[in-house]
C-alpha cells in the first residue's frame, strides 16, 4: 500500500514512521530539507523537498497511484486546498487532514472532506476532565 | 454596492480607494498590525484587523448580509481559494473575485470553480504574446467557465490556409472561424470564405487544441 504525507513536522514525521513499519510505502513532502532530519536514521521511504500545492511534486510523490494521503502543513488553507485536490482531482481513495481552527474544520467537514481538528479533540478532554471532577465532588 | 475586500496590500488598498471613490460601500480586512495601521489612518472604520480565512472575522465584516461582491486579493492562493469557498459556500455571496499571485496554482482555482481569477503575472505574460506574435497565435480572450478561448491569427504567405476555402481547413474539433478582417472590413466567414494572406482571422476554440489550429491555419 502506497501513502504520502505531506508537511513533516511533529504529527506528520510520526504518523510517517508508523505507516512504514506497518508495511506501507510512504513517501513524504515537506518544504524544508532539514525535517528528513524528524524521520531519522531508520527512514527508508521516499522525501521530497517543495511545497505541498506544487502538483508536479505531488505527482512525483506519486499521488496518482497513492492509496492514501495525509496532510499536516502547519498551514490550514494550505491542507485544505491540497485535500481537496487530492480526492476531487487526483481521487485517492482515502484523504485525511489536519485542520487546527475548529470552525474551517466544521465547515469543510460537511463538504465531505476527511478532517481531524486537534483544536477541537483538546477542548473535549479538557472540558470532559474538569466535568469529571465535578461529578466526583458532587 | 456592498464589498467585500480581503488582504490589504497594494490591491486591495488600491482597490478599497477606487471603490469608495466611486461611491461603493467597502469592508477591508487586513492582518497585519502594521500594515493595518497605515490603511486605518486612511480608511478608519472601514477597514477591520483580522484573518481573513476565520469565519468570525468574515461576520465581523459582515459577510452574512450578504455582500454583493467578496475580493480575495490576498498574497497567499491558499487563503484566497479558502475565501472565496466561505464567502460563496456558507455565506451565499452570489459572486466571488480571487486574486491569483503564482500562475502554477491556476488549476487549483479551475479545479475548485474559483473564478473569475486575476493574476498579474497572467495578464502581462498575455501581453508579451500580443507583442510577440512568434508563435502566430495571440490569445484575445478566455472564457473560463465556458471552457473556449478566442485567438487572432494573422495568415501570412505560405501559410497552410492561404487559398483555402474554409470547408477545405482541417480544424480542430470544435472550433471555428468567426471572422476574417480584410482591407479593414470585418465579414463573418462561411464554408465558401476563401482564406488570402494578410487577413486577419478570429477564431473560437477549446483551450489545448492551439497547436492544431496552428497546423491547420499555418503551418505543420
Amino acid at each position: 500500500m502506497k501513502a504520502i504525507v505531506i508537511g513533516c513536522g511533529r504529527v506528520g514525521s510520526a504518523v510517517a514512521l508508523q505507516l512504514q513499519g506497518s508495511g506501507w510505502d510512504v513517501t513524504v513532502c515537506d518544504e524544508n530539507e532539514d525535517a528528513l532530519g524528524r524521520l531519522g536514521e531508520q527512514w527508508t521511504g521516499g522525501f521530497l523537498v517543495g511545497h505541498g500545492m506544487d502538483l508536479q511534486l505531488l505527482r512525483e510523490a506519486g499521488i496518482e497511484e497513492a492509496d492514501a494521503i495525509v496532510i499536516t502543513t502547519d498551514g490550514d488553507n494550505t491542507n485544505l486546498v491540497i485535500a481537496q485536490a487530492a480526492q476531487k482531482h487526483f481521487q485517492v481513495p482515502t484523504v485525511v487532514v489536519r485542520v487546527l481552527d475548529p470552525a474551517r474544520a466544521q465547515f469543510y467537514a460537511t463538504r465531505g472532506l476527511r478532517i481531524v481538528c486537534p483544536t477541537s479533540s483538546a477542548i473535549e478532554t479538557l472540558v470532559g476532565a474538569v466535568r469529571a471532577a465535578e461529578e466526583v465532588s458532587a | 454596492m456592498y464589498i467585500l475586500i480581503a488582504g490589504g496590500g497594494k490591491v486591495g488598498a488600491n482597490l478599497t480607494r477606487s471603490l469608495l471613490r466611486a461611491g461603493h460601500e467597502v469592508t477591508l480586512i487586513e492582518q497585519r498590525p502594521y500594515r493595518f495601521d497605515k490603511l486605518e489612518a486612511e480608511f478608519e472604520h472601514q477597514v477591520l484587523r483580522g484573518d481573513a480565512t476565520e469565519l468570525f472575522v468574515l461576520e465581523r465584516a459582515g459577510v452574512k448580509r450578504p455582500p454583493d461582491l467578496v475580493v480575495a486579493a490576498t498574497g497567499d492562493d491558499e487563503d484566497n481559494i479558502v475565501i472565496c469557498q466561505l464567502a460563496r459556500e456558507r455565506y451565499g455571496v452570489a459572486s466571488v473575485i480571487a486574486r491569483i499571485n503564482d500562475p502554477r496554482n491556476q488549476p487549483y482555482f479551475d479545479l475548485l470553480g474559483i473564478s473569475p481569477t486575476v493574476s498579474a503575472t497572467g495578464a502581462i505574460m498575455g501581453l508579451i504574446e500580443h507583442e510577440v506574435p512568434e508563435h502566430g497565435l495571440i490569445h484575445l480572450l478566455e472564457l473560463r467557465k465556458e471552457n473556449l478561448e478566442i485567438v487572432e491569427v494573422t495568415v501570412d504567405k505560405g501559410a497552410n490556409c492561404q487559398g483555402k476555402r474554409v470547408r477545405a481547413l482541417k480544424l480542430p474539433e470544435g472550433a471555428r472561424l468567426i471572422s476574417v478582417v480584410r482591407a479593414g472590413k470585418a465579414e463573418i466567414p462561411d464554408e465558401e470564405t476563401q482564406l488570402e494572406a494578410g487577413d486577419q482571422v478570429l477564431a473560437i476554440l477549446a483551450p489545448g487544441k492551439e497547436d492544431e489550429l496552428r497546423r491547420a491555419l499555418l503551418r505543420d
